[in-house]
């Protein structure tokens, strides 16, 4: 190894070092300043961004799309650095609206931004992770925080009840994926993606049954049916910046290991894993949507939708013939990025004025806040897939990606499923704008909140109505580091 | 900038303005929005002086690099048909704001989806790249879902819900359909742009996909028209939908169904539609009757009109079945074209009468009786001379009577499809007779025989409302009496889809 090298992990050193000097502020501010932790956090998740986009530069002058580094074990490549770019972004503006929210629950606050920049870091890990132990330990590193985090508010029955739910589903899925990850390397006689991939080819059935097993982590990590059921549950009893966040950072840190061991190590020539994915994705879609359909509770809503979500971008990943695959996924991560966090910034304000998260509690938002109740019915249209917002060119990337790749009826059922899903959708945006509101009084909106809605909202329309820049940001990014 | 992106973006700017201003600033918010529409009407009459006449083609074509990576580019044009619809559209778009000068509920809201709506609708029109195509295609279901949901009658939710749903369906199939045309191109030549893909028909003779794709765009547009019996939420939206909705519906947005088949369908799949052209003929025929016998049924004079409105659809459906049933067949162009044509006309015809009758529906409605039951009526002729004018008029000009609009595109239908689909035509004659039926049975019991002294003393038109109408009726006169030059300006684009459809690659 060469000391050189490790220049390619300043963002990952910076976000460590960034934990451990949260946890000393926090140590040495008073009770009422702790908001202090959380622009520190903030300000040092910026200069980590930075520092990604910097190697990005570097790999840009060396004209490679990456570098392997650590003995093969951690890459660093375009793919990996978007990825890295989410999770920050995602890290950030959850901080941000958990400065308006964490305080009115706990005496402990700042803690839970901690514990994010350590899960965070993990994120980072695992888009780049290269080798079977380290994204083992890599995404075991986010289960734990994510635990810790789904069970932050010590006082509520039901957030308890989501940390210990999320750990015991996670506990035996990781025992599964760690069995698949042994099998491969049993077979293979070895741990990095690299050199596995030109050996799987000899090693038939045991190979199927390890490339499945490792399925069962990954799916739980970005809720993907079969290994759905802690969602809602999860979603529900979290503190509702926690849901955000795990509705988009571990589920976009899981869809880059997930197509990084993939792509890399199991070529579809060796494991047809192709139309295992695409089945794998219509159940997703399909369950996930229609058990959305009765839900009267926003956040239990949204779980389900999620899920109905990593089955849309399930098809990206079936679709790997296609040259349009990687694109999709990472289109499609980036529009779902900004419209679910910005749908549940919107439920978290609504809930901290009117004390619910009942749909119906909704009814008349667009009297009592114009803004926010335009930028959730712009969240809502842009889930269901309708230009011009982000959503809508999600989905165009992925269709188009189906369709390249000869999956015309998975397409088919992703229009069929975004029409079931219009309904729940709309729903709120029933409430909102059709219904009269039990009390016409403004509701606060406070200031954190307001910015990070903002940045959601914009973000929405921008990829919807200008992707150019964007695209061209994808475009590059898609390139992975493939094997020999 | 050309003339048609002026126009196209007039209504939005309008909007974007609405957006800034109080919301309870009424007075200016009106301003705005009625200077928005009636500067975007006066933007497209003027982009009939950019027009060369003696061209078939599209022309005024503007186009920009939009998404570059992916081959989506800003791209408009019009020929005679798109242009035309496109008045069509600011004229109505203009009356419905006057009209709805008197809405007092959530103004700012009302007004903001309206401007937003009328540049989804132009740009459905304008729009030669399939991408954008289908950005404004969608951009007009969710203004139009509001305006039924909030300002709409006692089953508005219902009614939004099921109108959303549906067009959203067909939408969502025609987008597979679009990209099953892009990724059929060949590779290097992948693009959205509508004439190259004309051009190129890279479906044709690719057997299955060629037939999805095409019941792709089919299922979107007969949705959209709508088609039997694909119509089951027109009766909903249109009876929910507040009176300037209820215009824009079924003046406009039915159009954009029709106008899909002739600009897209036509051209792109010729070979399709011919195999077809039998079977969604006796579809168009069974909406022409069905509407009309439905329409004789009812009670409610809203439900009455909209009804009419399926059927009438059904006449400009089979003249474009019947266009694309002469495909081919040298001595049946002329036909064809005369067929095309009337179907066309019959698109503006429709969306100037109907849109007439809906606003003649609101008068009484919204401000007056509060109620329009057909029998609750009786003698309002003598109560309300001019409203009757108007209404009867309009009524006329809906059966069809000669000396008006809707007759001479009838007659044009009828005499381009009676050569090439006998049959179904001498059937849908039928619908003619029952469409007077139950116009003249209208007339006779709301305005005329023994006053209903319960109307005695309603006010007759005032002049938001003579402003509203009066230029439809005129427009009704005028190409009833004297439809040479529209005909022919029309023509211009029915030869050309004629041409397109029997091109042979």
């Amino acid at each position: 190894m060469n000391l050189t090298d490790l220049r390619w992990l300043i963002p990952e050193f910076i976000v460590a070092a960034l934990a451990v000097t949260l946890l000393i502020v926090d140590l040495l501010t008073s009770e009422e300043r702790k908001d202090l932790v959380g622009w520190v956090g903030i300000l040092g998740l910026a200069v980590a961004a930075v520092a990604v986009v910097r190697t990005l530069l570097d790999l840009g002058t060396l004209g490679t799309e990456g570098v392997r580094i650590l003995a093969d074990t951690y890459t660093v490549d375009e793919f990996a650095s978007y990825f890295k770019l989410v999770a920050l972004l995602t890290t950030g503006l959850v901080i941000l609206v958990g400065m308006d929210f964490f305080p009115r629950f706990t005496r402990y606050p700042a803690e839970s931004y901690t514990m994010l920049v350590f899960t965070c870091l993990g994120l980072l890990l695992m888009a780049s992770a290269s080798e079977l132990v380290l994204l083992l330990l890599s995404i075991e590193f986010v289960s734990l925080t994510s635990y810790l985090l789904a069970g932050y508010l010590k006082g509520s029955p039901k957030s308890n009840e989501a940390g210990v739910k999320y750990f015991l589903f996670g506990a035996a899925t990781t025992g599964v994926m760690a069995y698949g990850f042994s099998l491969l390397y049993g077979a293979t006689g070895s741990t990095s993606l690299y050199e596995i991939a030109p050996k799987l080819a000899r090693i038939g059935p045991v190979g199927v049954l390890g490339v499945g097993m490792a399925l069962a982590g990954f799916g739980f990590k970005v809720s993907m049916v079969p290994f759905h059921q802690w969602t809602p549950d999860v979603y529900e009893g979290a503190p509702t910046p926690i849901t955000a966040y795990l509705s988009v950072g571990p589920k976009a840190a899981g869809f880059a290991a997930l197509v990084r061991t993939l792509f890399v190590a199991i070529p579809a020539e060796a494991v047809d894993w192709s139309f295992l994915v695409a089945v794998l994705s219509a159940l997703s879609m399909t369950i996930g949507n229609l058990l959305a359909l009765p839900q009267r509770n926003i956040k239990r809503m949204l779980a389900y939708s999620s899920i109905s979500h990593a089955g849309f971008m399930l098809i990206a990943v079936a679709s790997a013939h296609s040259a349009w695959a990687r694109p999709a996924l990472l289109v499609y991560v980036g529009a779902y990025l900004f419209t679910n966090l910005g749908a549940f910034f919107a439920a978290i304000l609504v809930s901290l004025a009117v004390g619910s998260d009942e749909i119906p509690d909704y009814a008349g938002l667009s009297q009592r806040a114009p803004g926010v109740a335009l930028a959730m019915a712009l969240f809502m249209l842009s889930l269901v897939g309708i230009p011009p917002t982000a959503g809508f060119f999600g989905k165009y990337y992925l269709f188009s990606a189906a369709i390249d790749a000869g999956f015309l009826w998975l397409a088919a059922l992703g229009v069929v499923n975004s029409v079931i899903s219009l309904y729940y959708y709309v729903g709120v945006i029933r409430a909102m704008y059709l219904m009269p509101a039990a009390r016409p009084t403004p509701i606060p909106q406070p200031a954190g909140l307001r910015f990070a809605l903002a940045v959601a909202a914009l973000g929405t329309v921008a990829l919807g109505v200008f992707p150019q820049p964007f695209v061209t940001l994808v475009q590059s990014a898609q390139r992975l580091l493939a094997g020999f | 900038m050309s003339i048609l992106t002026i126009t196209l973006f007039l209504p939005l700017a309008g909007a974007l303005v609405v957006l800034f201003l109080p919301q309870d600033d009424h007075d200016r918010i009106r301003r705005v929005s009625l200077a928005a529409t009636g500067l975007a009407f006066l933007a497209s009459l003027a982009a009939l002086a950019f027009f060369d006449f003696g061209r078939r083609e599209i022309q005024l074509i503007e186009q920009a690099p939009w998404i570059p990576a992916i081959g989506v580019q800003y791209k408009v044009g019009v020929d005679s048909m798109s242009l035309a619809l496109a008045i069509l559209t600011t004229l109505l778009t203009l009356i419905s704001i006057i009209y709805s000068l008197r809405v007092s509920e959530r103004v700012k809201e009302y007004h903001l989806l309206f401007l937003i709506l009328e540049t989804g609708m132009l740009g459905v029109f304008f729009a030669l790249d399939f991408f954008l195509f289908y950005v404004f295609w969608e951009l007009t279901l969710v203004p139009m879902y509001f305006l039924i949901g909030i300002w709409g009658g006692p089953r508005r939710e219902y009614a939004a819900i099921k109108f959303f749903l549906y067009t959203l369906v067909g939408s969502l199939a025609m987008l597979l359909g679009i990209l099953l045309l892009y990724f059929n191109m060949p590779p290097g030549e992948r693009t959205f742009d509508v004439l190259r893909i004309i051009e190129a028909r890279p479906l044709s003779g690719a057997g299955l996909l060629s037939q999805l794709a095409f019941w792709g765009f089919y299922l979107s547009f007969a949705i959209k028209v709508p088609m039997w019996p694909f119509h089951t939420w027109l009766p909903d939206a249109h009876v929910e939908a507040p009176t300037a909705g209820s215009v824009i519906l079924a003046a406009i947005l039915l159009k954009l169904g029709t106008y899909g088949f002739v600009r897209f369908s036509l051209p792109l799949f010729p070979e399709v539609f011919q195999q077809h052209a039998q079977f969604i003929a006796v579809l168009a025929v069974v909406g022409v009757i069905y509407g009309a016998l439905v329409a004789m049924a009812q009670t409610d004079l809203k439900k009455l009109v909209a009804y009419s409105s399926v059927n009438h659809m059904g006449y400009v459906m089979l003249g474009v079945a019947a266009a694309a049933a002469a495909r081919g067949r040298a001595d049946l162009a002329g036909p064809a074209a005369t067929a095309l044509n009337g179907a066309v006309l019959e698109m503006l015809a429709h969306g100037v009468i109907t849109g007439a009758l809906f606003l003649i529906v609101g008068v009484i409605y919204d401000y007056r009786a509060h109620t329009r039951g057909v029998d609750e009526f009786g003698g309002l002729w003598g109560v309300l001379p001019k409203y009757g004018a108007v209404a009867i008029t309009a009524m006329f000009a809906s059966l069809g009577l000669p000396g008006l609009m809707g007759f001479v595109a009838e007659f044009l239908i009828f005499v381009g499809s009676f050569s090439v689909l006998p049959v179904h035509t001498a059937l849908a004659a039928l619908g003619i007779v029952i469409t007077a039926a139950f116009f003249l049975w209208t007339i006779q019991r709301i305005f005329l025989g023994p006053t209903n002294p319960k109307w005695m003393n309603l006010p007759d038109l005032d002049r938001r409302e003579a402003w509203s109408l009066v230029p439809l009726v005129v427009l009704m006169v005028v190409f009833g009496v004297y439809p040479r030059p529209l005909v022919e300006f029309l023509n211009l684009s029915a030869t050309q889809v004629i041409q397109l459809v029997g091109m042979v690659r």
